[in-house]
């Protein structure tokens, strides 16, 4: 049913649908209402669910791994800090192979603190083991967590899974979503049943010491469970549409690729600027094109290389750094290309729209003009070259 | 399988307490249990993959978090409808309680989970080789506040980790020994009587730790308690309940048989001090078999 | 791929723990117990079992001599002995 939601009350209401047994979180901006909402939907009796308010991150993702290692659905939702200080049990529910989902509503992180948006915290977490989607806007975020349990609840998987959505552009940016029913998500997402779980009736002991002689193979095993949900990702989007009627392929999504010259690679709210763009630079005959990336993890290096092989001239917005080395995802893309026959002439990397600064059109307008031949390395798009020398030059005298 | 849930063939060193604490706890709370457990010795001897000697289902986690697990658990369980029938029990060393892991107990304790914590004390990070941690006692010698010609060891008394327990308002804070096993037994079936967290301290000695020789586990113990340098006491919601009354001993007869105090014997200042801390126990919980009834 | 690391229940009985004894190892007497249970409960391998007097004994698949056992017995009817003498 469509309604005119606020970011965070659509998840809110579609966690409901997917009815977890239990949720903990920690409050921290801007996640908060997507808690706040599901605490009074449980209040209400519109949930029958255990909601366990904690004295930190740490302990919110230690209740939902232990409640999912007990064999109940379980739900939690972060941001900035708070991913970071659950970082420890975010490694470890991935290593214990526990299918938790959780919303990362994206924010800087500190230092300096800064509540607003940007992708440095999911992406500082990106080789934890969980399953990474980003969302582009309000519906997409509230879909993805219906995927999300289903990817990470089949039996072959059995990962945990991370939503991001950009803090206030999404959580607090209010679009029509179309909420589906309860019986069309009891059709997509059969109840959580645990392939292996804290039972008295068959006692096994889950997190045990392992030693050299067995720990390899652990972790090899978790990297190619990220091979098989490549492959399975596009099986559970078909399975989607069919219920829903709404198509994604869950790995990426092209915008105008097809006779594209230049194309910009990007995650989250930005993309739907870039294609406001994008249908400008279209009218006067700019081949102009977007490659969204949506599953950060698993990295679909395959896709990525077919919707950008042909392409002569692509840049990657990174919205998170990798202090001291290359932007973090066009790292990865550049990856894609390197010793393949057909690759762009020139992968350039840009950095912009970092503790919530604005990425107007005319940042990507600038940005599809920068994209000349000639590679761009890092370059930081809207910086503010006075600051720097007004506030940090001072300093260092 | 044998009859005990804690299995022979787990890797704790010869004597070990904490082996024995261990079966002691987890025979009495029986098989309808599932056990949170933080790193630490008890972990790291008991579950070496692909060998675990636990009849109950077991999860660890990390150092910090049994007690935010054990939540975890038990909320599931009452989702499931099966809190009634199953318990449950977070349990952990002295760091892992009273440093790492204070916050998450503090946590567990305030939003009032129907959860035995169990806190194995052995006074100090044994599994990491024998650091100084928050529940080591006075002047006490290990790897991180070691003696010195400037240092008498541990320059801290240890934690009140039972009062701040009881001072979340719980309905039963236990100390134990395993000098007295069956009291342990007792006090843990207690405790899974009562609805609500609950909260019990048990002192195991570590013949490697505490440097004494394997066969005087039982006997140390039982010193720690005769001296009042180990109170054996029972809170029940808040109110002192119950506590294990002494002839008290010298603090030195409990001293001299450990190496991690061997430096306090030629040391009678220092003794003082200690038996300071012994006699305020005694007379803080009236721990003294008062004459009128011997 | 397979899902995480886990261990059967009391799989640690796999391990054999009794050639860690060097020094010595109990000696059941079975003369002068009275099953006061002390031992089996004390034991800190979990491998001492007896029901009634005179009936208790040690595993020698798990025991790492510790030694307690002897210590604790009321009825001194539990002795260490050299771990090769062949009592």
């Amino acid at each position: 049913m469509k309604e005119f939601l606020e970011g965070s009350m659509a998840v809110a209401k579609v966690i409901q649908l997917c009815k977890p047994g239990v949720i903990s979180a920690y409050p921290i901006t801007p996640q908060t209402h997507i808690v706040e909402e599901l605490a009074q939907i449980v209040a209400d009796g519109h949930l029958n669910a255990q909601f366990v308010n904690v004295e930190s991150e740490h302990s919110a993702a230690s209740v939902v791994l232990g409640a999912s290692a007990a064999g109940v659905r379980a739900y939690t939702a972060t941001s900035s800090q708070g991913l970071l200080l659950m970082g420890e049990v975010v490694f470890n529910i991935a290593g214990m192979r526990l299918p938790v989902v959780m919303t990362t509503a994206v924010r800087a992180i500190s230092a300096p603190i800064n509540i607003w948006n940007d992708h440095q915290d999911a992406v500082s977490l990106r080789d934890a083991g969980w399953v990474q989607f980003h969302a582009e806007d309000i519906q997409e975020a509230a879909d993805l967590h219906l995927i999300a349990y289903k990817l990470g609840e089949d039996k072959s998987i059995m990962l945990p899974v991370m939503v991001c959505m950009d803090g206030f552009i999404l959580t607090h940016g209010v679009e029509t979503v179309d909420i589906p029913t309860q019986e069309e998500v009891d059709k997509f997402l059969p109840a959580y049943k645990a392939p292996y779980k804290l039972d008295v009736e068959n006692p096994m002991t889950l997190g045990p010491l392992v030693d050299p002689e067995y720990y390899t193979e652990a972790r090899y095993a978790l990297n190619e469970t990220h091979k098989e949900a490549l492959a399975l990702i596009p099986k559970i989007t078909a399975d989607f549409a069919k219920v829903f009627g709404r198509t994604y392929n869950g790995l990426i999504e092209g915008y105008q690729l097809k006779d594209a010259e230049r194309v910009i690679v990007a995650m989250g709210s930005v993309c739907g600027t870039i294609k406001e763009v994008i249908d400008e630079l279209r009218k006067k005959g700019k081949k102009v094109g977007l490659l969204k990336i949506t599953s950060l993890r698993p990295f679909p290096v395959n896709q990525i290389y077919e919707a950008l092989k042909n392409i002569s001239k692509v840049a990657v917005i990174d919205r998170a750094l990798s202090l001291g080395s290359f932007a973090p995802l066009s790292a990865e893309i550049k990856a894609v290309f390197f010793g393949k026959a057909k690759k762009p002439k020139a992968i350039s990397s840009f950095i912009v729209g970092l503790g919530g600064r604005d990425i107007t059109k005319n940042s990507i307008k600038e940005i599809f003009r920068l994209m000349t031949g000639k590679e761009k390395q890092g370059e930081f798009i809207d910086l503010k070259p006075e600051l720097l020398k007004e506030s940090y030059e001072q300093n260092t005298l | 399988m044998s009859k005990t849930l804690f299995n022979s063939g787990h890797t704790a060193c010869a004597g070990c307490g904490q082996s024995l604490a261990a079966r002691l706890v987890i025979d009495a709370a029986g098989p309808n249990t599932i056990v949170a457990n933080n790193t630490g010795c008890l972990e790291v001897f008991s579950t070496k993959y692909p060998e675990t000697s636990w009849g109950v289902p077991f999860i660890h986690s990390l150092f910090e978090n049994c007690a935010a697990v054990a939540s975890g658990v038990e909320s599931a369980l009452k989702y499931l409808g099966k809190a009634d029938s199953i318990n449950v029990i977070a349990q952990a060393g002295d760091g892992g309680t009273a440093d790492i892991g204070l916050q998450a107990l503090s946590g567990m304790l305030e939003r009032g989970h129907n959860i035995l914590y169990v806190c194995y004390d052995n006074e100090a990070y044994m599994n990491t080789g024998i650091q100084r941690s928050g529940l080591t006692p006075f002047d006490s010698n290990t790897t991180t506040s070691p003696i010195g010609v400037k240092s008498t060891g541990n320059i801290r008394p240890k934690k009140p980790m039972p009062e701040i327990a009881n001072a979340h308002g719980i309905p039963y804070v236990a100390t134990a020994s395993v000098a007295f096993p069956q009291d342990i037994q007792r006090k843990v079936k207690k405790a899974l009587s009562i609805k609500g967290p609950k909260y019990m301290q048990i002192h195991v000695p570590c013949p490697l730790g505490w440097r004494h020789e394997t066969n005087l586990t039982i006997a140390v113990a039982k010193l720690a308690v005769e001296t009042g340098l180990y109170p054996l006491i029972e809170y029940e919601n808040g109110i002192l309940a119950a506590k294990r009354q002494i002839t008290p001993k010298p603090v030195e007869e409990y001293l001299k048989t450990q190496g991690r105090f061997k430096h306090l014997l030629k040391n009678p200042d220092e003794i003082k001090k200690v038996q300071e801390i012994a006699d305020n126990n005694i007379k803080k919980y009236g721990l003294k078999v008062s004459e009128a009834t011997n | 791929m397979f899902g995480p690391l886990t261990c059967k229940p009391g799989s640690s009985r796999n391990n054999k723990t009794g050639p860690w004894r060097t020094e010595s190892r109990p000696k059941f007497l079975k003369k002068n117990c009275i099953a006061c249970n002390m031992c089996l409960l004390i034991c800190p391998e979990s491998c001492i079992s007896g029901e009634g007097k005179n009936t208790y004994d040690f595993d020698p698949d798990y025991c790492k001599g510790c030694g307690n056992c002897a210590r604790i017995c009321p009825k001194q009817d539990i002795e260490m002995v050299k771990e090769d003498s062949k009592e």
